[in-house]
């Protein structure tokens, strides 16, 4: 059910017909030609409040089917908002709420009456610190399956494996699935969190710095597995790790202050960044 | 600035201060377990030659007469001690749930939270007063269950406010990380929540239960006292905790040795209890930071 662009663009028809539409939205997603990609979600003029604090202003971008996303910037730009949005994390506190539109295969994942768990299905999420729950490494992976699905106890075993294989964990696990997922190194829980993520079979995973708490070999490791995983699955990833972004990320979004300066493909935008402020921040100036 | 200097009379100084406060709080452990191991000591001295086997299985005499046991009243003990904790424990749980889950900040939750921390440090005997009123007297005498009904009420708070405590030690990313996979909010609690701190949970109720079983005045208005075998709820019944307060003050030379054996009976199992609560938060601790 990929939502494939006819050219041109909605990105650029579309801005005529909002009030709001600035010209950093329009400029920001200049010379990127996604014609011919199929789209998995669509984020239409986002905006995002912490209360009545403006926290995304008017945020578009495409993400694209099976590849992975990088939303880098400095601390604080909202990066880590913005992809809390696409699972409607935010849900959970008071205060929080958005804007606008985010379109998962066409439907709006902002309205009201979208069942957040069903989405929560389809989209998952690994997050900065390694979570595991306390209960053993199989029935961690198994936790999500058996939320949404009723399977056999040989099925889910199969499943459970598939996973932790994906998500390059199985051989150091195979041996002690009944220990403690809690029991495991930092690398090894972030990618039993991996493996739990993509058990459920969701169509996009969102990473929120993924990586930041783990050393640099797990961290390699870490970046190994998402470029594997594109294969499958499309992936959003935060992370302030610029180098990170450079290596993993077929499109690139900069955002600055809540606002979305810059989107394209990674590679032009390290090398031939259009906005001032994207050249500031790669080369240091600020951030 | 002295920075180089190992030495010093800065050096000598703090030395000396530390040994000082190393001991004095050495000290003051001391005296308190002086005190603790007395009580101990002589609740054995007294106690322990009046547990004998009549003493677990045969019903108490008459008074005046040596001889017999009190072995309805720790059945009796035991009794309004499970009734009460089948009482006390879910409601404590579910309330402490709410405050700590989807109660924060709500004017309920506050409410609730306030009138927790009223109830803990309310007196015993008051607990005791209230239920005579609302239980002993509309059902025209002293039952079981009005003795079970004053002991939850007196757990109910000590479970909620270490139910909320310790689920607020479960992180929210924890939270967080469950339902981004698409679990529903409840199914968080009880299978992610609950587990993180089920030590902690088991050790609340642990200690709830440790802190009635050693609570009279309350049963002194409800559950009475009865000298004889009695499995009914509605009737009078005997617990170890008046039957000891009863005893202690009698006449008789035997039953002030039963009272003494009594005494050291409800301590060992107030202690076993708090050994159990130990060793379930040691076990089940290990390697969850």
């Amino acid at each position: 059910m990929n939502l494939t662009l006819t050219s041109p663009p909605p990105e650029i028809t579309r801005s005529e017909s909002l009030t709001e539409a600035t010209p950093a939205r329009d400029s920001a997603m200049q010379g990127c030609d996604l014609s011919g990609k199929a789209l998995r979600i669509e984020v239409r003029s986002l905006h995002f409040y912490y209360g009545t604090n403006l926290a995304l202003k008017d945020i578009s971008l495409p993400i694209v089917s099976k590849e992975v996303t990088a939303f880098i910037g400095p601390s604080g730009c909202g990066k880590s908002t913005l992809i809390r949005c696409f699972n409607r994390m935010y849900d959970l506190y008071r205060g929080q709420r958005a804007t606008g539109e985010i379109l998962l295969d066409g439907q709006n994942l902002l309205d009201r009456d979208i069942d957040v768990t069903s989405l929560r299905a389809r989209v998952g999420m690994v997050f900065q610190k390694p979570t595991p729950f306390p209960m053993s490494i199989f029935d961690n992976v198994a936790f999500g399956i058996q939320l949404h699905e009723k399977v056999s106890r040989s099925i889910l075993r199969e499943r459970v494996e598939q996973a932790l294989h994906r998500a390059a964990l199985w051989d150091e696990v195979k041996d002690k699935l009944k220990h403690s997922g809690m029991s495991l190194s930092g690398g090894q829980q972030q990618r039993l969190c991996i493996a739990r993520a993509i058990a459920v079979e969701p169509e996009v995973i969102l990473m929120d710095e993924p990586a930041s708490a783990l050393d640099p070999i797990a961290t390699a490791r870490i970046e190994e597995l998402v470029e594997q995983l594109k294969e499958r699955y499309t992936i959003v990833i935060v992370t302030h790790n610029m180098q990170q972004a450079a290596r993993v990320a077929g499109y690139t979004a900069f955002l600055y202050l809540g606002e979305l300066v810059e989107f394209g493909e990674t590679e032009k935008l390290f090398t031939t960044p259009r906005q001032a402020r994207t050249r500031d921040y790669l080369t240091g100036r600020f951030g | 600035m002295s920075a180089g200097k190992i030495s010093g009379g800065r050096y000598m100084r703090r030395k000396a201060v530390n040994v000082a406060m190393l001991v004095l709080s050495g000290a003051s452990a001391a005296f308190g377990l002086f005190w603790l191991f007395w009580i101990l000591g002589i609740l054995i001295l007294r106690g322990a030659p009046a547990l004998n086997w009549a003493f677990f299985t045969q019903l108490p005499t008459p008074p005046g007469m040596a001889g017999g046991g009190l072995a309805n009243a720790i059945v009796g003990t035991l009794m309004l001690t499970v009734l009460a904790t089948a009482m006390g424990v879910p409601v404590g749980l579910m309330a402490g749930t709410y405050l700590a889950e989807f109660g924060r900040q709500t004017a309920l939750g506050r409410v609730v939270r306030f009138v927790a921390d009223v109830m803990t440090s309310a007196p015993s005997i008051v607990i005791g007063v209230f239920v005579y009123a609302v239980l002993v007297q509309p059902m025209r005498g002293f039952s079981g269950f009005a003795g079970a009904v004053a002991l939850a009420v007196i757990m109910i708070p000590v479970v909620v406010r270490t139910t909320e405590e310790m689920l607020k030690l479960v992180p929210n990313s924890l939270r967080e990380s469950a339902l981004a996979l698409g679990a529903p909010y409840w199914k968080v609690v009880f299978r992610i929540c609950y587990r993180r701190v089920f030590g902690g949970l088991t050790t609340g109720i642990l200690l709830a239960i440790a802190r009635v079983s050693g609570e009279t005045a309350p049963l002194l208005f409800t559950s009475l006292n009865n000298p004889y075998w009695n499995f009914d709820f509605t009737k009078p019944m005997g617990t170890l905790n008046v039957t000891l307060f009863n005893y202690a003050m009698s006449p008789y030379d035997d039953w002030r040795s039963k009272a003494w054996g009594a005494a050291l009976l409800i301590t060992l199992g107030v202690l076993c209890t708090t050994v159990i609560a130990r060793l379930v938060v040691s076990r089940t601790q290990i390697g969850r930071s």
